[in-house]
């Protein structure tokens, strides 16, 4: 089988807070059409290594390296966030971060803002270009509102809808800035059952149709051994373990980190 | 009920300039939670731009309102200018300093910018051409309310009008709102944070530039010290209205503008002041947050 084409490539990633090393050398690939897992217990330093990729921080050591399909490669580290944006690479957060005080539609179709050319000027102008640039913006964000199921809600205000449904919303909009790279920080914290088993099917359709790879964070076994391989083990800020999710599973070090060690008493 | 009528307009048209600077404070303190105490300064500059500019124009033998409109283009760009620059070299390096640092850059700006204009101008105060011309169909009501306040309410309105509109329904405006709500999230959707602050502050300056034009020509007269307490009196009525809100501080000009002349009016213009900042004290007490300020929630 051919190599696959790896689309983010991180290497020997470290990041220090003063003294306190929360990502420790860690490498990481993610390739065309995976759905890769990066699991560890809490504390691990999985949203720090997350915020390292997406511009938040500026890693101490190592490297992002970013492979768009036809393009140049692009080295991250410190890019800004909305560089970082622009170059295909979205993501959400675990703690839900929407812009409450807008609609839904609204949300969304901000997201999509960074991929439109119009100027401050002309924007404020609205000449003809301008208004159907819009226009196609509403429609590309209503497409991605009924993927994720919330079309009907599309000018509520984002904080009134229920917590599955922000949930979905986030990646809405995520979806909306266009990336081949689509990063979710523990998209299934505290969802119930039901919500869990769609957004399942959720981020499998956005796998498979609209091509997008997918790195994500969580804590729900059920869910990331379902859909998700390469998975990625992080403890103390270290990569303990890759691989298939039954190699995960049988991997000792792995249970020893959630389980903790067995002791012959 | 003329006299009430008289003070009532008379108040607006006051309160109505109070919320044109008061924007200026309250749309840069939404969105870095700054208060630019230099925002008065900029007012008192794009007041003297529009003054030389207008003494050009009459050399070259301009008159009335197209010498208004040319001085206020002139304050508007130049006062934007100015504002830019500020957040460039002021504000922006102490991004993610303390808070302090960055209030202690603005009160060090705003005295650096008085100073500027006293030793490039002068230290008097010089006469501003009245260019608001005395309209003939204003003749009947002229003892309630004049044409100066007639231009200013109207110019005051349509700015506020085109900025809601630019805030609620461009582009420009969902990235401001966006970037107000969660900067860090608004660089993660692709917006350039960097460049809408720039934006604010540019937006701010032409509003309080368009209030130093017209206060300067309904006074009659301008120095370097105008913009400390037009700065004051707008920052109050943001405070008032609710830092960080649009409609905040519309509604906060106005009511410290209504308070001033009713208690000048009514009482003695001597304590209208005293009014004005009782007012403020006692919304304070009331309601912390201001008129329409949502309390802000400590995510922790």
């Amino acid at each position: 089988m051919a190599e696959k084409h790896k689309l983010l490539e991180v290497k020997g990633l470290t990041m220090d807070f003063g003294g306190l090393r929360a990502v420790d050398s860690v490498s990481l690939d993610v390739c065309e059409g995976e759905i890769a897992a990066l699991i560890g217990p809490n504390g691990a330093g999985k949203t720090t290594f997350f915020n390292c990729v997406t511009g938040i921080y500026t890693p101490t050591k190592g490297d992002i390296l970013l492979h768009p399909k036809g393009l140049d490669t692009r080295r991250l580290n410190g890019l800004k966030p909305n560089r970082v944006t622009e170059m295909g690479l979205a993501r959400t957060f675990q703690n839900i971060r929407l812009f409450a005080d807008m609609t839904v539609l609204e949300n969304v179709m901000i997201g999509r803002h960074c991929r439109t050319k119009s100027g401050i000027f002309r924007s404020i102008l609205r000449s003809k270009g301008v208004r159907q640039e819009e226009q196609e913006i509403v429609e590309v964000s209503y497409q991605l509102l009924k993927k994720v199921g919330l079309a009907d809600f599309a000018n509520e205000f984002a904080k009134n809808l229920p917590y599955g449904a922000q949930r979905r919303l986030e990646i809405a909009r995520a979806m909306a800035t266009d990336p081949f790279l689509l990063l979710l920080d523990e998209p299934a914290a505290g969802m119930n059952p039901q919500e869990t088993a769609e957004l399942d099917q959720l981020i499998c359709k956005i796998s498979e149709q609209d091509r997008i790879a997918i790195l994500l964070i969580e804590h729900d076994m059920k869910l990331v051994m379902n859909i998700s391989n390469p998975i990625y083990v992080m403890e103390y800020g270290k990569k303990i373990a890759e691989g298939s999710p039954q190699q995960i599973k049988d991997n000792p070090k792995v249970i020893e980190a959630y389980l903790g060690e067995e002791t012959d008493a | 009920m003329d006299y009430f009528l008289e003070l009532f307009l008379g108040g607006l048209t006051r309160g109505s300039i109070y919320a044109l600077i008061a924007l200026g404070y309250t749309m840069v303190y939404g969105i870095i939670q700054l208060i630019n105490f230099a925002h008065g300064e900029i007012y008192m500059i794009g007041a003297f731009v529009a003054l030389i500019v207008a003494g050009i124009c009459t050399i070259y033998g301009f008159a009335g309102i197209s010498v208004l409109v040319l001085a206020a283009i002139a304050a508007i760009i130049y006062a934007s200018a100015y504002g830019y620059t500020l957040e460039k070299i002021a504000y922006r390096p102490l991004r993610g300093a303390p808070r302090l640092s960055q209030l202690i850059s603005a009160i060090g700006m705003s005295i650096f910018l008085q100073n500027y204009v006293l030793l490039a101008q002068t230290p008097d105060f010089l006469p501003f051409p009245s260019l608001i011309p005395e309209f003939a169909f204003m003749e009947p009501v002229a003892h309630i309310v004049g044409s100066s306040e007639l231009v200013i309410l109207m110019t005051t309105v349509i700015t506020m009008i085109l900025l809601t509109l630019l805030i609620k329904k461009t582009k420009i405006g969902k990235a401001m709102r966006a970037t107000q709500q969660d900067m860090s999230m608004a660089r993660l959707v692709g917006i350039n944070v960097d460049r809408i602050i720039s934006l604010t502050f540019v937006i701010g300056s032409a509003l309080a530039a368009i209030g130093g034009v017209l206060v300067a020509s309904y006074i009659g007269q301008v120095n370097f010290y105008i913009g400390f307490l037009a700065g004051v009196k707008a920052f109050t009525a943001a405070v008032l209205g609710g830092i960080g809100s649009v409609p905040g501080a519309v509604l906060g000009g106005l009511v410290l503008g209504w308070t001033e002349s009713f208690a000048a009016g009514y009482v003695s213009s001597d304590y209208e002041d005293v009014f004005a900042f009782g007012l403020l004290v006692l919304i304070l007490i009331l309601r912390p947050a201001g008129l329409l300020g949502k309390a802000r929630k400590q995510k922790v």
